[in-house]
């Protein structure tokens, strides 16, 4: 719990619900007739509507990106490490938008929402959702919100395949993308990861074919399960040996299989805590639309022709230790971009925090990352005079 | 106010060219080629806080270390390939300059020239290696490792083919006099050129 706020916090705030009602088509086939949106946003829009900055989240992520809910809250918002006033992202002079995307757990329509077909959840039932479904229903909430171009879209990760998908199909809509620690197609051990996460949870007794709602249960061990390995991938070996090294938890060896070690400890109380606020369907849907992401496929399989697509200018960066989204498949996308002759830069971060690195307080990183964004705001007020 | 090498620099890419920048530094080179000439430009460049600079002036900079080489790039994908005061630094500076002309029609370097009178003079006379204003390192930390005189250059692009399209030598302030005019390599101390294969 946060005694006092500090002074480079939002403060508190409060998740806004939007309805819509204009059916959405996916990319699987099916369509959605209706849908929910959590959003926040932080700071204001200016007069020219030009300072909207769209924040796209993660695998496990949401809307409450920065701030916090109350004073009763043990931690601020997933990326409140960035997001504030006089951060790299400056609630001073942007007006920040994070939502919950479609198929999440934090309030938008989802798996575990009622589907009005029958009354149910819709477990199972709920249709694959993609990143591109997920930029054309932000596209949508932009329009309610009276954004016409973004400042920027940015996203880690599976956030910053978003930043890019959002390049390419509103070529019109976004001046920058920041794609952190992200790739423009998953190779395929990051696909066995997602893979081993899924058959974690899929074979869990209590996931009841994913109708596990009606039986008043969860796939608690399966999410726990998905979520270690899932962390392990997020974490170095750098970062892991400083942090846990071979450190006992009683000192010394008991001969048994109970937690002994305290990275065993750590990751089996990371696993509990996550299982216990996400949603299993959830986290199904989410890493298939990571495995799915692939903008080249609509272009034969050629990314240059689909960032030809972009207008917008490219801020990409990435991290050293991170090999769940190595540097290289970032230069994958800025080697493309340079390619097509589009305007990018990119920064390569030295640390050794691996993948979370792109949530992390690291001075060097958010320095660059602000001296971007600060030219963007320059940029966004300049053309609103 | 531009570097004055870079002033120089400046008048020799003609307008809405396509120029990389090897070792971009702050990018003020690139950023005013992009306002005054409609240049369309990419800089590399490997310290976090030129590219923080850069960012901040809306050059597009690419964290590369040209000692890694250009593979990422393709085959004259620029007019202009800019390297200034680093063909000396670089590990290879013969494969530098082959790679700024694969991926360039022309390249355009700058380096301090150790055919200078004063240089010649601090080794003959002190015996000991040459440190001056240009050349502000001792022999154990210079970033320095390819040092080469005007002739030395020259012969180089002889030696590959290499077409020399300008050349400019000049005093520490830019400046052209008449001894550096009559014998750049005795008097030049900073040496500009611009090459095609």
């Amino acid at each position: 719990m946060p005694e006092s706020i500090p002074a480079d916090s939002v403060g508190l705030v409060t998740p806004t619900s939007l309805q819509f009602t204009q059916p959405l088509e996916l990319e699987c086939g099916r369509r959605l007739d209706a849908y929910e949106l959590v959003y926040e946003t932080y700071g204001s829009l200016n007069k020219a509507r030009s300072n909207a900055v769209l924040i796209c989240h993660a695998l496990s992520g949401h809307h409450h990106a920065a701030g916090y809910h109350s004073m009763e809250d043990k931690r601020p918002g997933w990326w409140d490490t960035a997001i504030g006033p006089g951060k790299a992202i400056d609630t001073n002079r942007f007006f920040v938008v994070a939502l919950n995307n479609i198929g999440g757990c934090h309030g938008s329509t989802g798996p575990s929402s009622i589907n009005p077909a029958n009354g149910q959840p819709w477990g199972p039932d709920f249709p694959m959702v993609t990143v591109r479904d997920w930029v054309n229903s932000q596209a949508r909430l932009a329009d309610a919100l009276g954004i016409q171009q973004w400042a920027a879209v940015i996203g880690g990760s599976l956030g910053g395949m978003q930043a890019l998908q959002w390049a390419i199909d509103y070529p019109e809509r976004i001046r920058h993308a920041a794609v952190i620690a992200s790739a423009p197609k998953l190779s395929a051990q990051n696909i066995a990861f997602n893979e081993v996460a899924r058959q974690s949870i899929l074979t869990d007794p209590h996931f009841h074919g994913g109708r596990y709602y009606l039986h008043d249960t969860y796939p608690r061990q399966g999410l726990i399960l998905a979520r270690m390995v899932g962390h392990i991938t997020y974490l170095s070996e750098d970062a892991m040996r400083a942090k846990f090294g071979r450190d006992l938890r009683a000192g010394k060896f008991h001969f048994g299989f109970d937690v002994e070690f305290q990275v065993e400890s750590y990751l089996r109380h990371q696993g509990e805590t996550f299982s216990r606020n996400f949603d299993a369907n959830t986290y199904l849907l989410m890493t298939k639309a990571l495995d799915y992401y692939d903008p080249a496929r609509d272009f034969d399989n050629d990314l240059e022709a689909a960032l030809t697509q972009t207008r917008c200018r490219f801020l990409v960066m990435s991290f050293t230790t991170d090999w769940r989204f190595a540097p290289q498949r970032s230069e994958e996308i800025v080697n493309a971009l340079v390619r097509v002759g589009r305007n990018v830069s990119y920064a390569e971060i030295d640390t050794d925090k691996g993948h979370d690195a792109f949530l992390v307080d690291i001075p060097e990183y958010l320095k660059l990352f602000g001296a971007y964004m600060h030219r963007v705001a320059v940029e966004v007020n300049d053309a609103a005079s | 106010m531009l570097r004055p090498d870079l002033e120089i620099i400046r008048t020799w890419i003609p307008d809405d060219t396509r120029v990389l920048d090897l070792g971009c530094g702050d990018g003020q080179l690139l950023e005013n080629l992009r306002d005054t000439k409609n240049v369309h430009g990419y800089g590399l460049e490997i310290d976090q806080d030129n590219i923080a600079a850069c960012f901040e002036r809306g050059v597009n900079v690419i964290e590369q270390d040209i000692d890694e080489g250009l593979g990422n790039i393709q085959d004259k994908r620029f007019d202009y390939v800019v390297m200034t005061q680093a063909l000396q630094a670089v590990h290879r500076p013969d494969l530098v300059l082959s790679e700024m002309l694969r991926v360039g029609r022309e390249a355009i370097v700058t380096f301090p020239n150790f055919g200078h009178w004063k240089v010649r003079g601090y080794l003959f006379f002190k015996g000991r290696m040459p440190v001056s204003p240009t050349l502000p390192h001792q022999w154990y930390n210079t970033p320095n490792i390819h040092l080469c005189t005007v002739h030395d250059f020259e012969a180089h692009c002889h030696e590959r083919g290499y077409r020399i399209l300008q050349a400019m030598v000049v005093d520490r302030h830019h400046e052209i006099g008449p001894m550096t005019r009559a014998m750049p390599n005795l008097f030049g101390e900073i040496a500009l050129f611009r090459v095609t294969r």
